[in-house]
């Protein structure tokens, strides 16, 4: 059975208009315009058990929108959604006792307290019984390596142990569903594996379903076998990370190193899209010349270093199918 | 209940931490005090029958001052900011109740930082200043339960001007209106018994004299033992309208926001 299932989900907005110039104040204060956007038109789908699923999309495409109201902390304008069984909306208190949020941007650790008090304090609130909060207390601190920071005060760490330590606050009253908007925004490398391997771990271990939006395609690629495309409040796609790639043409990209500055890099098959000095990228489609081919007469145009041959970056994926999106 | 008394003791920790702040601030409130009690006693030199007398108008100058920290005055910071950015949703996510979460903050807010003040200030001022003791231990105990009320009755407060801010974004505007009118009106300027008759008649059953005059007047004698059930009534009829007032306030803030989105 399906723990998430949403169908129809409808949000749209109404967002004030300010009128420019210096009565543009006074006359928006006499006669308000409105704008309505419409942040998701109607999306459906649904998350089973220990999938961990990411949800893209560009900027106010309604990802967020959507987690939000899947989390619980908004209302849609129609539409349902089940989690776990219940509606989110409509039972607020007894949907979040279950689940766990990670706001990437924003920490749900008490500010000034150490990392442990604030843990304490959601065990209060969420009347954890101490004995199942001190032994998983004892797996978060072993898995993501917090031993050392448990008595820092939480504006003492830097941003990759902060949301270790929040990733860990979400999970302490053993959620069956987590929720992470934007949760390696910010990050160094570093931080990025640790966290995303942690959470991974974490899902593998215990069974968590996971649903993260991100803009970091690694993220998606590392984390997620099956990725919800959304944009402009519609679901474009609703599948693993090579329907993504198919969306797109299949074309790949060549990158030459030169060996001296040569003036005409000009070739037969192949566009060039970029260049940095000596460094050139060619993007040229499969289909239409071969891979060894396109070597070989790079080789006899120009003097090269060395090259490599690449998938275009899901990054110029996921935007080609951005522009491309109705 | 549990989560929400949490919350306050954490919040009181953090907030007992200013000491600072309250050394600065005990130091103002002594030369307030005596700034106020120099300008009643001028008043009092100048004659005419006075329905308080100046040592009752003393114990209730230094009570004012002793609690000045627990009057509603100000919004809590941190929701302030919460509401500004928008992640006030978030607490949302958690299973608590909103208002009982900010009222339990307001308890903190209002509790805490009073402690830290008033024992030196009333030690110094019954010691040094000449401040009068309670009138009988009845007048002391009938004093000591409508503290408590007044503590619940400025939390209600606190608690609406907070709420306030999911209109106004800041709520810097109602907190700075509301505090004005609610000094004057609660008898920290100047006691409601010397305002004229007539208006100090209609501002006594206004919530804001059950914060700060009733209690000093059951301290002093000023309301006899025997009146003291009519200052805790006033002051419970009060308290569960300010939380009803408040808790529909958070209720249909939220609603708003939840429905407008972030």
């Amino acid at each position: 059975m399906a723990q998430i299932e949403v169908r129809g989900l409808r949000k749209s907005f109404r967002a004030p208009l300010r009128s420019a110039g210096p009565f543009g104040a006074l006359k928006d204060l006499l006669h308000r315009r409105t704008r309505t956007v419409e942040a998701l038109k109607g999306i459906t789908f649904e998350i089973d058990a220990g999938q961990i699923v990411g949800c893209i999309g560009p900027n106010g495409a309604g990802k967020s929108t959507a987690i939000k109201i899947i989390a619980g902390i908004m209302n849609p304008d129609g539409g349902e959604a089940t989690v776990l069984g219940r509606t989110p909306w409509a039972d607020r208190i007894a949907h979040v006792r279950h689940i766990g949020v990670v706001f990437g941007q924003r920490t749900q650790l008490w500010w000034d307290l150490p990392v442990i008090d604030s843990f304490a304090l959601l065990r209060e609130i969420y009347d954890v019984p101490r004995r199942e909060y001190e032994q998983t207390l004892a797996d978060v601190v072993e898995r993501f390596k917090l031993a050392e920071v448990l008595d820092s005060p939480v504006r003492q760490l830097s941003l990759g142990l902060r949301m270790r330590c929040d990733l860990a606050a979400a999970l302490l009253h053993r959620p069956s569903i987590l929720f992470l908007d934007e949760p390696t925004i910010g990050l160094d490398a570093v931080s990025k594996l640790a966290l995303r391997e942690a959470i991974r771990d974490w899902s593998a271990e215990r069974g968590l379903t996971v649903l993260l939006t991100t803009h970091d395609m690694d993220d998606i690629e590392d984390l997620c076998r099956r990725v919800l495309l959304i944009a402009d409040g519609s679901l474009l796609l609703d599948g693993a990370i090579d329907d993504l790639r198919r969306m797109s043409s299949a074309r790949r990209t060549l990158m030459i190193d030169l060996a001296a500055g040569v003036a005409n890099v000009e070739l037969e098959g192949a566009e060039l899209v970029r260049r940095e000095g000596d460094r050139l990228w060619l993007e040229y489609d499969p289909e239409q010349v071969a891979t060894h081919e396109l070597i070989a007469r790079a080789a006899a145009a120009f003097p090269i270093r060395d090259l490599t041959v690449a998938d275009r970056p899901i990054e110029e994926v996921v935007a080609q199918v951005y522009r491309d999106a109705p | 209940m549990r989560p929400y008394l949490a919350v306050m003791r954490t919040r009181c920790r953090l907030l007992l931490q200013y000491r600072a702040a309250a050394a600065a601030g005990l130091a103002t409130q002594v030369a307030w005090g005596f700034l106020r009690l120099m300008i009643l006693e001028a008043f009092y030199r100048a004659g005419g029958p006075a329905p308080m007398t100046l040592s009752q108008v003393s114990a209730y100058v230094w009570l004012g001052q002793a609690f000045l920290a627990m009057f509603p005055w100000n919004v809590d910071a941190d929701v302030r900011d919460q509401v500004r950015t928008g992640s006030v949703a978030y607490e949302l996510a958690r299973p608590i109740d909103l208002y009982s979460l900010w009222f339990a903050r307001a308890l903190a807010m209002r509790t805490a930082p009073t402690l830290l003040r008033c024992v030196p200030l009333l030690a110094a001022a019954l010691l040094l200043f000449g401040m009068p003791g309670p009138a009988s231990a009845t007048s002391f105990a009938w004093f000591s339960a409508s503290m408590l009320l007044a503590l619940l009755l400025a939390c209600a407060l606190t608690v609406i001007l907070t709420a306030s801010a999911l209109w106004t974004i800041s709520g810097d505007g109602a907190s700075r209106l509301l505090a004005a009118v609610a000094l004057s009106l609660s008898g920290n300027i100047a006691p409601l018994a010397l305002l004229p008759d007539w208006l100090g008649r209609a501002v006594v059953l206004l919530p804001f004299s059950g914060i700060v005059d009733l209690p000093f007047r059951l301290y002093s004698g000023n309301i006899a033992p025997e009146g003291a059930w009519l200052v805790l009534l006033h002051q419970s009829v009060w308290t569960v309208v300010l939380v009803a007032l408040g808790r529909s306030m958070v209720n249909r803030g939220m609603r708003r926001l939840t429905v407008m989105g972030g």
